[in-house]
């Protein structure tokens, strides 16, 4: 069974549709990525996903279980985490305190716990602590652990939101960009990362502009323009599908219309 | 925050509390002391509020009145000893500012002020209007605690300046201890986390609402607590320590202190309780200069004085 199962999902910004009739599925352990030219919605797609947006049609179902437009922690509990396009860190806290907040429901108690420094809570604290510290080793932040977080450069941060996702331990993960503004080195790193994440059963979807990194760990993609899905496929049936190759490049009549847009 | 540092400012805030009495020319000095405690109490719950989660109340004197009539009108009326009096007052201000947070904290920025406004207003109108019940802008008088005549027949005499002295300096270290502990707790990241960002915390699991709501009823509770404190050691009380101009009090030393540090808003409590005695000399001008250190604050070391001079004094060592 899939475990995101999203159907003929849309919203409409001010009579604008931004997202229309979309549908798609991922399974666990599977890369499933949505390109598209700019404006095409994927990243609204993915806020209607994890609840940051109300869909105004269609449903998300998560494991069997329908989703449609609740809360993003109540996701979180369910699962889903996700990463954003524009940063979305907390930049007065440390490094490893952005982490740990990703282990929010695995550490949280009573408040009484909390104020009163009470074992329990400082045993769960401890072991979010450790878990943490093993993400910041994964994405080579462990030296920065101390430091304030709004301190480290893009593609530092980009990876810090990763690790805080996954700190969350979830079954799917939605990255938004994960390889904007990282050099040649970063993004094979998280090419690398993806690949490992998706082999140990976490479904992964993925927008992402870099097509080489796309073509390369997708299982599947999704095309978008203008809202609405005009592909899907494996990589090589997607590269050739000409509705895709006119999304992007568009054809000589097309020329001048993309000019406007 | 590590838990090294907790234990530091509890060290110091306690070392301070314990060794200044040594250079008071007077008796008087206990009281101005007890009074900056007491302030600083009521400010280290806002920098839960404010400092942790980053929501704004221009109305917490309101929680202050609470608890400050609690303790003159339980012992009267429902004859509670007055220290069961200050709980009844803790509880009633949580529970208020449970349910007012609920609605009023969906409100951001300056909408949330003037919410928050609002309620404290409410509550210094009910108590200057309540006259057969409150005494109206007259006050009425507080029942003593009776805890200094228990300890005189334990054989500790001490004197009603030194008394409050150490009772509000204990419960503000215990007031300190709380919120040290929870800013490096679960909730305190929680809250520190939707400071941040609100759409980042709650999709790593954090049920926004919730946690402001925790942090605006924590701090409630401070202020309420800090407001019968106030009441007992006056044994007087009048619907000011609910006014607006308390609550603007309470956040200015918040603001003045470091809003993110407890250690640094006891420091503002401090200043702003001892600036304005200081300043008789000059009277009429008292608060031109009190306005005027602000601005300079504001403009100088917008992060709060203690936060700016420890950076400062950091950048020195290195």
């Amino acid at each position: 069974m899939s475990l995101l199962d999203v159907q003929g999902l849309g919203i409409s910004f001010g009579g604008l549709k931004a997202v229309n009739d979309v549908s798609f599925k991922v399974s666990p352990g599977e890369i499933v990525s949505v390109i598209g030219p700019n404006g095409a919605g994927k990243t609204t797609l993915f806020n209607m996903i994890s609840g940051v947006y109300q869909p105004g049609r269609g449903s998300v179902s998560l494991n069997g279980t329908e989703v449609t437009g609740i809360a993003p922690n109540r996701l979180a509990e369910m699962g889903l985490s996700r990463t954003f396009q524009n940063l979305q860190i907390f930049q007065e806290l440390t490094v490893l305190d952005n982490v740990l907040a990703g282990y929010h429901l695995s550490e949280r108690g009573s408040v009484w716990a909390d104020l009163l420094s009470l074992p329990g809570m400082r045993r769960r604290a401890a072991e979010a602590r450790q878990g943490a510290r093993k993400l910041l080793e994964r994405v080579r932040l462990d030296k920065a652990a101390e430091q304030v977080a709004g301190n480290l450069s893009y593609g530092a941060l980009k990876r810090l939101e990763i690790a805080r996702a996954l700190a969350l331990n979830p079954k799917i993960l939605l990255l938004d960009e994960p390889a904007a503004g990282c050099n040649a080195v970063e993004t094979e790193e998280i090419d690398h990362l993806i690949a490992e994440l998706a082999a140990s059963g976490i479904a992964i979807l993925l927008v992402e502009h870099d097509m080489k990194l796309v073509m390369r760990i997708s299982n599947h993609i999704v095309v978008l323009d203008h809202g609405e899905k005009i592909a899907e496929g494996d990589p090589a049936t997607v590269s050739r599908d000409p509705a895709v190759i006119a999304a992007y490049l568009g054809t000589e009549e097309e020329e001048p219309a993309h000019a406007d847009g | 925050m590590t838990g090294r540092n907790k234990w530091i400012s509890l060290g110091v805030l306690a070392l301070l509390i314990a060794l200044l009495p040594l250079f008071f020319p007077s008796g008087y000095y206990y009281r101005v002391g007890a009074l900056i405690f007491v302030n600083a109490l009521s400010v280290v719950g806002l920098v839960i509020l404010i400092g942790y989660a980053g929501q704004i109340s221009l109305g917490h004197a309101g929680f202050a009145g609470i608890g400050a009539y609690a303790c003159a009108l339980a012992p009267e009326h429902l004859g509670l000893h007055p220290a069961l009096a200050v709980v009844l007052g803790a509880v009633v201000s949580g529970v208020m500012a449970a349910l007012i947070g609920k609605p009023i904290l969906r409100l951001k920025g300056y909408y949330l002020g003037v919410a928050t406004l609002g309620f404290g207003i409410l509550v210094s109108m009910v108590l200057t209007n309540e006259r057969a019940l409150t005494g109206g802008p007259d006050g009425m008088n507080v029942a003593d605690l009776g805890l200094r005549d228990v300890l005189r027949d334990m054989g500790w005499k001490l004197s009603g300046g030194e008394f409050w002295y150490m009772l509000c300096g204990v419960v503000l270290l215990v007031g300190a201890w709380l919120a040290l502990n929870l800013f490096d707790s679960p909730s305190g990241r929680a809250m520190r986390a939707l400071h941040g960002s609100e759409v980042a915390a709650a999709t790593v699991g954090v049920d926004v609402p919730r946690q402001k709501l925790r942090a605006f009823v924590i701090s409630a509770v401070y202020a309420s607590v800090a407001g019968s404190l106030l009441a007992l050691q006056n044994g007087f009380i009048t619907p000011d320590v609910a006014g607006f101009m308390h609550s603007v009090e309470m956040v200015t030393m918040a603001v003045l202190g470091g809003v993110g540090s407890v250690l640094g808003a006891t420091f503002g409590a401090a200043i702003l309780t001892l600036l304005p005695q200081v300043l008789t000399v000059f009277a009429e001008y008292e608060q031109l200069v009190l306005g005027l250190v602000m601005v300079l604050v504001m403009i100088f070391l917008p992060q709060g004085l203690l936060p700016s001079i420890a950076r400062r004094l950091k950048g020195r060592d290195e």
